[in-house]
């Protein structure tokens, strides 16, 4: 309903007299209004700051918490105001959408707070007025983003009872997870660098055998040079092979890039395996030798600058067309122009329009071989004009392709940060978690030595709050049901790199608590003794 | 060099580069207008001056300038009826409520308006309503200006209803009033013979009075 004109209802109602003397049907009763009451201020104390307003403003949106009678649950008795523990600033917000109608979203707050208020006081976020929705979208995707990269983190963490595929597989896309991975990483990347520099060396003339020409480096040491070839290809062979085998989507491997590469980088050898006997075909063959270029792409999956580099192009696929289209329409008039100016001109390299695209390239992107030159004064005019306007068209574009590289490499950037930070925040995590743990244990230490003690000196050793001894006697009742003892637990990396001689006084402190309870439980005598002879130490995962 | 930016201009999206309107800019420095105080408004209207007080806050909210104008006004009619065109209707309102012709509703027009539709004897709101009717303020109801009025109230209830809203059923509807107002049968209807038919009908007596409680 149109809750903002709300105000404006007994107009409209008034109006509709006018439909009266048209209307042939008695008109049905209207709604009587019980227990009319005059308009009331209402106070909502939000954390001490008191807004104010009138009870129809809140009325108007009767599906939210400030609308409908949930509010009633904070309602002060002594104060006779409404009172809300929540933030003040995004309150405001929320009141100015019953007074407005419009939600807005303040850009200095944090989205997972303002989404949090929002749902406590009931208001679905959709209706953000269009004003703010830009920026609330872009905001909470960016949130999903971050928390997608914290997930994918975790995924990399070893699931156990993974079986030999899955964990070939996570070596594979994860060199760090093993010493073996980052072992095969190496090596291919090796191999890949060889294969490379070979297939570079064989083409350069090395020695000259007299009364001939200089041979390239390929054709003088063939076998040498096939050897390596196979060797290299082997090891290509055995690893797409290994990939193909992990991977857990054998159809979507094989259709993904990185695995198009594999194939194609050494294809080439197997074909000219089988077609080196044919004579005619051998032409082809000397073709095919030149995809072997492509394993200089297998170094993507060693290098993130190159993925990302990929990856930009990809997504500035339509800046690129854009560029190409443009490119291509002024090559075309340009050589056009050039061709018919420079007809008159005798001995003119300009025989065509598709040569003089030749010239045309080189002039748009300043390069100016010098091979073909214009000869006539028209001729030298347009292709000024062909050179100037070159400049202009490459450069439009490029900015724009810059910009989006600059994006997608900081946003690169802020993740391996993140990943690199978290590792100490979870170690501050897991501190915290400790020092909570062992404070249970402690009470129940200083409880134990207490036992036969007076009620006194028990309140007296009570240092800690309401809430904590609450929570021990919890933690306490815990153990009983269970008949289990909850274990001290310790990170050894913290301790060691402490003190190592922390490290035996909780060894000591852990037997001490065991023998205590060893009066009182046959359960942990059996421990006791285990931990007397094996004195292991349990580690808390994260 | 022209030719290339001439093919760039072809290939983007087509922008257009239109200077703002002068009317906008002109509408803003219009000044806000406000309305005479509340004692004076208390002894032209019926209402008191609680009323006027929430009926001032709910206008001023909808329009901070002071005044609405007929695109405003068109719009806020529209949300109460959010199935079908009630463009045309806000438009015979506004011209009804804009007693002075300025092309903007003030709180003085919009409150002595509501005071004859809502605290005005029978006579008062029957006039009101032949006012509303008769478009071109020259003391008849012709049968086109009931059509248009009729044709307008059809839009309002949209495209959707049941049964079927037929092309022809405006034109009956003002057939039958005509059939019911005009009693000398000479194709029009003076504001007397409007008064005196309406009286003779229970139907618009009763619902003329419905909606008195509404403040």
């Amino acid at each position: 309903m149109a809750a903002g004109v709300a105000a404006w209802l007994p107009f409209a109602r008034a109006a509709a007299i006018g439909w009266m003397p048209v209307a042939n049907l008695p008109m049905p009763v209207a709604p009587t209004e019980k227990n009319k009451k005059q308009d009331e201020l209402i106070v909502l104390n939000v954390s001490g700051r008191r807004f104010q307003t009138w009870k129809n403003t809140l009325d108007r949106y009767p599906d939210t918490l400030l609308g409908s009678s949930e509010k009633e649950f904070f309602y002060n008795e002594e104060t006779k105001e409404y009172f809300f523990d929540r933030d003040p600033d995004v309150f405001r917000s929320v009141l100015n959408f019953y007074r407005t109608g419009k939600l807005h979203y303040p850009r200095y707050e944090c989205i997972l707070s303002y989404d949090e208020e929002l749902a406590f006081f009931g208001i679905v976020p959709e209706i953000i007025g269009d004003c703010c929705y830009e920026e609330y979208k872009d905001r909470k995707r960016e949130n999903a983003e971050r928390l997608m990269d914290d997930q994918e983190d975790n995924k990399d963490s070893k699931l156990p009872n993974m079986t030999f595929r899955e964990t070939m597989w996570r070596a594979f896309e994860n060199p760090q997870t093993s010493t073996m991975a980052l072992v095969f990483y190496y090596v291919t990347g090796f191999f890949i660098a060889v294969s490379v520099m070979t297939n570079v060396v064989e083409t350069v003339p090395c020695g000259s055998v007299p009364n001939q020409k200089e041979v390239p480096c390929g054709e003088r040491y063939t076998v040498a040079f096939f050897c390596m070839d196979t060797a290299c290809v082997m090891i290509f062979t055995v690893e797409y092979l290994m990939r193909l085998y992990a991977a857990p989507n054998r159809y979507r491997f094989m259709r993904s890039v990185m695995s198009i590469i594999d194939v194609v980088a050494i294809l080439p050898y197997y074909i000219g395996l089988v077609m080196t006997d044919n004579e005619d075909v051998s032409g082809a063959f000397v073709t095919l030798r030149v995809f072997r270029v492509f394993r200089i792409f297998k170094f993507s999956r060693h290098s993130q600058g190159l993925r990302i580099l990929g990856y930009t192009l990809k997504s500035c696929a339509s800046e690129l067309g854009f560029l190409l289209f443009s490119l291509t329409m002024a090559i075309i008039i340009f050589a056009t122009v050039m061709f018919y100016a420079e007809k008159g001109s005798s001995s003119s390299k300009f025989t065509s329009i598709p040569a003089s695209f030749w010239y045309t390239i080189v002039t748009m992107t300043t390069l100016g071989y010098g091979d073909m030159v214009p000869k006539t004064i028209a001729g030298k005019i347009f292709g000024s004009i062909c050179s100037l306007s070159g400049v202009l068209v490459i450069a439009l574009p490029v900015p724009v392709i810059v910009s989006n590289f600059s994006r997608i490499y900081h946003q690169n950037q802020r993740a391996d940060k993140r990943r690199a930070q978290k590792k100490a925040r979870l170690a501050r995590i897991r501190l915290t978690k400790t020092e909570s743990s062992s404070a249970f244990l402690h009470s129940k230490r200083n409880g134990l030595f207490n036992e036969s003690s007076t009620k006194e000196e028990q309140h007296l050793g009570k240092s800690s709050s309401l809430l904590e001894s609450q929570h021990h006697h919890l933690l306490h009742c815990l153990e009983k049901t269970t008949v289990r003892d909850l274990k001290i637990v310790i990170h050894v990396l913290a301790i060691v790199v402490q003190a190592p001689s922390l490290f035996f006084f909780f060894a000591v402190v852990v037997l001490q608590i065991n023998t205590i309870r060893l009066c009182s439980s046959p359960f942990i005598l059996t421990r006791v003794c285990n931990k007397l002879s094996h004195l292991d130490i349990r580690m808390t995962q994260g | 060099m022209g030719l290339v930016v001439g093919t760039f201009s072809v290939q983007s999206k087509p922008v257009n580069f239109h200077k703002d309107n002068a009317d906008d800019d002109f509408e803003m420095t219009v000044v806000c207008h406000r309305p005479e105080g509340l004692d004076k408004l208390e002894a032209q209207t019926n209402f008191n001056k609680r009323e006027l007080q929430v009926l001032y806050r709910g206008f001023k909210n909808e329009c901070p300038s002071g005044a609405v104008n007929e695109d405003t006004f068109k719009q806020i009619y529209s949300q109460f009826f959010p199935h079908g065109d009630a463009s045309t209707y806000a438009h015979y309102l506004f011209n009804a409520f804009d007693t002075g012709h300025t092309g903007s509703i003030k709180f003085e027009d919009f409150v002595t308006a509501l005071s004859i539709l809502l605290r005005g004897s029978v006579t008062e709101k029957l006039q009101w309503t032949f006012n509303l009717y008769d478009i071109n303020r020259d003391g008849y109801i012709n049968k086109e200006e009931m059509m248009d009025i009729v044709r307008a109230i059809y839009d309002m209830m949209g495209k959707f209803t049941y049964p079927v809203l037929k092309t022809d059923a405006p034109k009956q509807h003002v057939d039958a009033f005509f059939q019911k107002m005009d009693k000398n049968r000479d194709g029009v209807v003076t504001l007397d013979e409007f008064i005196l038919s309406c009286q003779e009908d229970e139907n618009i007596m009763r619902s003329l009075q419905l909606f008195e409680n509404v403040i």
